[in-house]
């Protein structure tokens, strides 16, 4: 099966090492994994700032870049999300509209594609430790996978999963959010900390990198000892 | 009071919510009480989708045929001895209320709780023309004695506690009792009785109004808004024209809905149905009925796709999953239609120049959206609000545009973006120790005010999976 990475920008730049994990975890399950390289950023940072012409910009070029692709497969519920809303935003020009909605047709989260294209509950990974795991918004809510990440997490040896209080709040990250609305972003992401912290967990989980880097940093300002994962480092972990 | 409360910015309003610590607490803890409760509530009912559809689709068609069915509601009204007028402005619906209290010389007027009422001033207008208004529901008594806004639609004082309301009894009342919430709910009791016994005009709002029967229906838990339409001679009940339902059976879905979601009540203690007045051969109603039908900027909302804000039950179930309410409570929002759909609502009925800040008062986490028992897509209404305050109202700063074309070129070159890639360590070095920069420039500074932000890796995804491609066709 021929996958095509969705790396994101955040991964791209910041957190290569998820990218790597996302690689080798797919390969692990038989997938021809390739990376086409005019990918750049899903559009999400201008298009939920209100600046949709400018985000357009962003969307064609990665209906571009992943036009040949048979899968497409990203390690992020928001990114792959925004993807899914491609046909909706480029409603006016019918012919992009058509490829965009060939591109939603195939692709898929990372957790997601794992357990409803490849059918894995248990990816054979061993990872010792207490964890808590955050089910980002746009992952539960807008793009529906609830399940997969959990069943996931639930096969990996040696790994206790340790609920959450208020999991299902938003952690502040909310991309332009966290700068435009800087003040209330911190409270947010603070008593999120707070409630990692009071799971006390050696580990946070979760399946978006915006998210976990806010709320790593929070906890990193906050000396709070509590290691920040992406679900691939955690699936991909031997 | 109007829609718009206060005249301070939004950054300030941001940060007074902020520091009110007592606030915040009262807030978080009706925030646990509240989603429990509905969702409680929600299990209880069972086929809770199967009921939001429902009630989705009820407010669906009715506002899709709302002329028809406010014109079927005027008739049924005016065959049970009521008046109906149509207001399509605040100032319009305010001197129609001024107008028959002129004219039935009413010197006090007794209120049940309205949100209406609120946005079109009301009080004030009839404080004006010399009459004495007192609000009956016992938050909204408390506030009109402390003279403060709501700060929620259906619990308008959550803000406060027992120790704040005894307070303002004490101060305004001659108050001499604890803080006990029965002996302050006895005291707010013995003190409205008088006013309901005395007063000329009772004034309600109104949770439903029933198309097929003329009947105006109150949900409340207090009781007060049957003293109000019981003892005066004169009753007004004030809608927003959205504020209907073509049948009785509609009208059990959606309070059905509204209390569930509310408060997580199966049935509020009181609902009332009221129609029209007193007949010929019955013995009680008031002598005079009057509605009052407000437009005040909806109809501009029908048939935009914003139209769906009108579907709106007003039972705050998004207030009550918001993590930026939460934080910053109902004052913030500088409207007092707080939360969610108060960020959706409020731009389209004052405009966007005094709330183009509302919008974006949310992390587009999209609770709102899944608590919403009439399916009210808040935040995608809320992006759209974005895209219309940029694209249209250019009322961006010149500054985020700038940005935002560089970021459209920089995503739509991937050699551009490429290089980015390679560049970002270096650029960011100098603000980098151990691998995260804990004070950023720029835009970043707004990050690294409250937390570490990572420093780009030395080698991008890209450029590491160059690399092993190289070396695989090498091998």
């Amino acid at each position: 099966m021929k996958v095509s990475l969705f790396i994101t920008c955040l991964c791209d730049t910041l957190t290569p090492d998820v990218g790597k994990d996302t690689v080798q975890l797919l390969e692990r399950f038989g997938c021809e994994v390739d990376f086409p390289a005019g990918q750049t950023c899903c559009g999400q940072p201008a298009y939920n700032s209100g600046y949709v012409q400018e985000s357009k910009q962003a969307m064609k070029q990665m209906i571009r870049a992943f036009e040949s692709s048979e899968y497409v497969v990203g390690p992020s519920g928001s990114c792959v999300h925004m993807m899914k809303e491609y046909p909706k935003v480029l409603r006016d020009e019918p012919k992009w509209q058509a490829r965009a909605e060939e591109l939603v047709g195939k692709t898929y989260e990372l957790t997601q594609f794992l357990v409803e294209v490849l059918d894995v509950k248990d990816v054979g990974s061993t990872f010792k430790g207490t964890a808590t795991y955050h089910p980002s918004c746009h992952m539960t809510r807008l793009l529906g996978v609830t399940d997969a990440p959990r069943i996931l997490l639930d096969h990996v040896k040696g790994l206790e999963i340790i609920d959450l209080p208020l999991k299902e709040d938003c952690c502040g990250f909310g991309g332009t959010f966290a700068v435009k609305n800087a003040a209330v972003s911190e409270q947010m992401v603070h008593e999120k900390a707070e409630h990692i912290g009071e799971t006390k967990a050696e580990y946070l989980i979760g399946g978006d990198m915006g998210c976990l880097m806010n709320m790593g940093g929070r906890m990193r300002r906050n000396d709070q000892d509590v290691k920040v994962l992406h679900i691939a480092q955690v699936l991909n972990s031997q | 009071m109007s829609i718009k409360i206060g005249t301070k910015t939004y950054a300030d309003r941001i940060q007074d919510g902020i520091d009110n610590t007592f606030m915040r607490q009262a807030v978080s803890s009706a925030q646990g009480r509240f989603r429990t409760g509905r969702l409680s509530a929600a299990e209880e009912l069972g086929d809770w989708e199967e009921w939001r559809t429902l009630g989705s689709e009820i407010r669906q068609h009715t506002m899709e045929n709302l002329d028809y069915y406010l014109h079927q509601l005027s008739e049924q009204v005016e065959k049970r001895g009521g008046t109906v007028f149509f207001a399509k402005t605040a100032e319009e619906a305010n001197e129609y209320v001024q107008k028959i209290a002129r004219e039935k010389e009413a010197k006090k007027i007794v209120k049940s709780k309205s949100m209406v009422t609120e946005e079109i001033g009301l009080n004030e207008a009839l404080q004006e023309s010399g009459c004495e208004v007192v609000e009956s529901d016992l938050g909204e008594w408390i506030l009109q004695l402390d003279e403060d806004p709501p700060s929620h639609i259906v619990t308008p004082a959550l803000h406060k506690n027992r120790e704040q309301i005894r307070k303002t009894f004490v101060e305004k009342k001659g108050y001499t009792g604890s803080d006990q919430p029965e002996e302050l709910a006895a005291f707010a009791r013995e003190q409205l009785r008088k006013d309901f016994l005395s007063a000329d005009i009772g004034v309600t709002g109104c949770n439903f109004a029933v198309a097929e029967s003329g009947a105006v229906t109150l949900v409340t838990n207090e009781g007060n808004a049957r003293m109000v339409t019981a003892l005066p001679d004169t009753q007004i009940s004030v809608m927003g024209m959205e504020r209907i339902v073509p049948t009785w059976q509609d009208l059990e879905v959606v309070v059905s809905l509204l209390t569930r979601a509310a408060v997580g009540q199966k049935l509020t203690s009181y609902i009332t149905a009221l129609t029209g007045t007193k007949l010929e051969g019955e013995v009680d109603g008031p002598e005079d009925f009057h509605l009052v039908v407000v437009d005040n900027g909806r109809s501009k909302i029908l048939g935009t796709e914003f139209q769906s804000a009108l579907h709106c039950i007003r039972c705050a179930a998004c207030i009550n999953v918001c993590p930026v309410y939460r934080h910053v409570g109902g004052h913030s929002y500088g409207s007092i239609y707080p939360g969610p759909i108060g960020a959706v609502l409020t731009p389209l009925l004052d405009g966007y120049e005094d709330h183009k800040d509302l919008p974006y008062a949310s992390t587009l986490c999209g609770a709102c959206t899944e608590a919403c028992p009439v399916k009210i897509p808040l935040h995608e209404q809320l992006i759209r609000h974005r895209e219309i305050i940029i694209e249209r109202e250019h009322m961006g700063s010149k500054a985020e545009a700038v940005m935002m074309k560089g970021y459209a070129k920089w995503a739509s070159h991937s050699a551009a973006y490429k290089l980015s890639t390679k560049m970002a360590h270096t650029a960011l070095s100098p603000w980098t120790t151990d691998d995260y920069i804990e004070k950023g420039p720029g835009p970043l500074k707004g990050w690294t005010d409250s937390r570490d932000f990572p420093a780009p890796a030395k080698q991008s995804f890209r450029s590491w999976y160059k690399q092993r491609e190289k070396r695989r066709s090498n091998e």
